[in-house]
């Protein structure tokens, strides 16, 4: 098991004839994610490395049952975009765009408020479940499948951390990247309470940053309802007041969404934080149940026998 | 992206939100022309003058200062003119003042405070009103937080006559001036969602000891997602107050944020950029800078960075530290060869790779002939970098 995405996924891409969309669209098929279709306004009837290409998310989703949807168009478009897929049906939509102004967003998650459809991002990495089902633009190398659950508000600091745990010979069950910006989809929260209710999870690690409250409300959700141990860490504790930190949500503005503030509440809530990144691997390692810990070089060509 | 007062000021008084009459001035015959010219207009002194830079605080670090004559306008223009002014929010080399704003002097009644902004939390714009104006907003909400009134907007239905309302009652308003109320409120929020605003902050927001409500300072921030589209907002940015290290970086789309430490560092990714900023104090250093050459690290972007970075006469050694994903390590590796080749980086160098062929990457830098250190893990560059800088 694994949450949201898995082996049977069918996924659509939102401006899969750009540069961007049809390499990614090419990547994520290549790592073994069944890509059925691809959407590009006036395009429809044609086909892009070999991957039907619509008009409209509608007509993808009667053609090819697509139930998800990875999203590359330009900021200005994004949150059309997302709309539109949310309207046609579409379960879970996957925004990787960067630079969508923030009053788009406000409409779109009000515009969201009491449907079915989940959203992740935007400005994100995307979504991937190992040997399974890759959504995004992260590198599909250094995942293996496992037991560790990972969130983060970042990108290539997940990668970081997704690359210890895999050196440790632990993998993960899926990654998740939720975003950089202000007002986005799934929170820390939501997919706190996904991975607790995955049977194939067994630790969860989740990276912030400054900016917000999402982690202080994960820090509650952690300490009232989780079983599972929690590795945290949070970037910017260097981070001066009052600049934006290259994510538009990344800043510390009237003292709120310090770096320090959210590593003593997510602390209080018991979460192992971290100082280190570079420790990420090696805490959750240790908060493995002993019996499923695979540091041994023995039980990790075992682990990997029995993956073949 | 921040704006000066003047500039907030012209485009509230555009969305019909009440501002004192008032010009902008560059010298001191300016201000004092423009002092003249107002007094004709509202026919009395005291005129207000402001010095304008993108910084709070700037009345307590005396930047706002009353004339009731043009001379005195002239003195006041020219001791603020050209000088760094230093307040709460510009650090201890404060800005340097180049423009001024000359206003008509207002009696004031009341002192309010009131801003819109987007709650992160629920994604809806936010309203936030206080009774005590003339006060840091984060002061109050430590010591009287029961002073603190808000009320969220829903983005469907836009900026209804309820929201002023409730919060106008609890201001203390009159149903007179709650109508007003009402309309600056729609006035902000249209300014919100039409120019791209992220922040509106009127403090204080006064009642004039005739009753009227009024923006007597105004501080508004753009989303910078937002500002690629409007060209109008786009002319009101002020290079004069950015660092000039960032206003480089921002023509090569590199993400660049000056800090006060001696360690450059060049990363991609913004979060893995910060890390490193943390990591690097962790090993006991200071960083120089957040510099985040984005996913997708070229060699040009990788040699526009070092330009950028060792322009800096602060920095005296620098680490990159690269995590490579859909980009390979060896041509990021190639890159920083060519780039420091080119660049003669002179201070010591630290790189970090790692990723998809991260060996071959370094390899590539062990052959380079380079003066610098490879590291294998974020710890270890940090570590390293630091020591090379600590020694004599």
């Amino acid at each position: 098991m694994s949450i949201l995405v898995n082996k049977r996924t069918r996924l659509l891409v939102q401006g899969i004839t750009g540069k961007e969309g049809s390499f990614h669209a090419t990547a994520c098929r290549d790592y073994g994610t069944q890509v059925v279709a691809g959407v590009t306004p006036g395009k429809g009837g044609t086909q892009t490395e070999g991957i039907p290409v619509f008009d409209t998310v509608q007509e993808s989703v009667e053609k090819t049952g697509a139930d998800t949807s990875m999203i590359f168009v330009p900021p200005r478009f994004a949150a059309d975009a997302i709309l539109e897929a949310a309207d046609a049906g579409v379960g879970l939509i996957v925004c990787i765009t960067e630079g969508i102004p923030i009053f788009d967003m406000v409409r779109v998650k009000r515009a969201l408020e009491g449907r079915p459809t989940r959203l992740i991002g935007p400005n994100c990495p995307g979504i991937i479940t190992p040997e399974e089902c890759k959504i995004g633009i992260m590198p599909g190398f250094i995942h293996r499948k496992g037991p560790v659950g990972i969130v983060s508000r970042s990108g290539t600091l997940t990668y970081e951390a997704v690359w210890q745990v895999t050196q440790l010979g632990l993998g993960e069950s899926t990654c998740i990247g939720i975003g950089g910006d202000p007002v986005h989809g799934l929170s820390f929260v939501d997919v706190l309470e996904l991975f607790e209710r995955d049977g194939k999870t067994e630790a969860v690690v989740m990276i912030g940053e400054i900016g917000g409250e999402d982690e202080e409300l994960a820090a509650e959700y952690v300490k009232t309802s989780m079983s599972k141990p929690v590795v945290g860490f949070i970037a910017g504790i260097t981070a001066p007041p009052g600049r934006r930190m290259g994510h538009a949500g990344a800043i510390v503005s009237g003292g709120r969404g310090t770096a320090a503030a959210k590593m003593k509440a997510l602390t209080e809530g018991g979460v192992a934080v971290v100082k280190n990144p570079t420790q990420i691997g090696d805490t959750v390692a240790r908060l493995l149940k002993p019996s499923k810990k695979r540091t041994g070089s023995s039980t990790r060509t075992a682990t990997r026998r029995k993956r073949k | 992206m921040n704006v000066h007062e003047f500039q907030a000021k012209q485009l509230f008084a555009h969305y019909g939100v009440p501002v004192p009459k008032g010009r902008f001035a560059q010298t001191a015959d300016e201000a004092m022309a423009a002092a003249t010219a107002l007094v004709a207009e509202t026919g009395a002194w005291p005129v207000v003058v402001k010095a304008q830079i993108h910084a709070g605080g700037r009345g307590k670090a005396g930047g706002v200062k009353l004339a009731k004559s043009a001379d005195e306008v002239g003195a006041i223009a020219r001791s603020l003119l050209g000088r760094a002014l230093v307040t709460h929010q510009t650090g201890p080399q404060g800005r340097v003042v180049r423009k001024l704003l000359v206003e008509q002097g207002v009696s004031i009644g009341r002192e309010l405070y009131l801003s819109l902004l987007i709650d992160r939390t629920v994604g809806r714009p936010v309203v936030v009103a206080s009774r005590e104006g003339g006060m840091e907003i984060e002061e109050v909400a430590a010591k009287h937080p029961e002073k603190i009134f808000s009320c969220r907007i829903d983005p469907a239905a836009g900026l209804q006559a309820y929201y002023a309302r409730s919060l106008g009652f609890k201001l203390g308003l009159t149903p007179e001036q709650i109508g007003s109320f009402h309309r600056m409120l729609t006035g902000l929020y249209r300014l919100m969602e039409q120019e791209g605003a992220s922040q509106v902050e009127i403090n204080p927001l006064i009642v004039t000891t005739t009753g009227e409500l009024m923006a007597l300072d105004a501080k508004l921030a753009f989303d910078d997602n937002a500002v690629p589209y409007r060209a109008q907002i786009q002319a009101l940015r002020d290079l004069d107050e950015e660092s000039p290290f960032e206003v480089e970086a921002s023509k090569f789309n590199l993400n660049y944020v000056t800090l006060d430490g001696t360690i450059g560092c060049m990363v991609n990714g913004a979060g893995l950029a910060m890390a490193t900023m943390d990591v690097i104090k962790l090993a006991g250093g200071e960083p120089a800078n957040f510099l985040d050459v984005g996913g997708g690290a070229t060699k040009e972007t990788v040699k526009e960075a070092f330009r950028i970075l060792l322009s800096d006469k602060k920095v005296k050694g620098v680490f990159v530290n690269i995590f490579g994903g859909i980009v390979r390590c060896e041509r990021i590796g190639g890159g920083i060869v060519a780039a420091a080749k080119e660049i003669e980086v002179k201070v010591p160098l630290v790189v970090r790779l790692e990723g998809t062929n991260a060996a071959e990457g370094r390899q590539l830098l062990a052959e380079s002939g380079l003066k610098l250190e490879v590291a294998a893990t974020m710890w270890e560059g940090a570590q390293k970098i630091v020591k090379m800088v600590q020694a004599p």
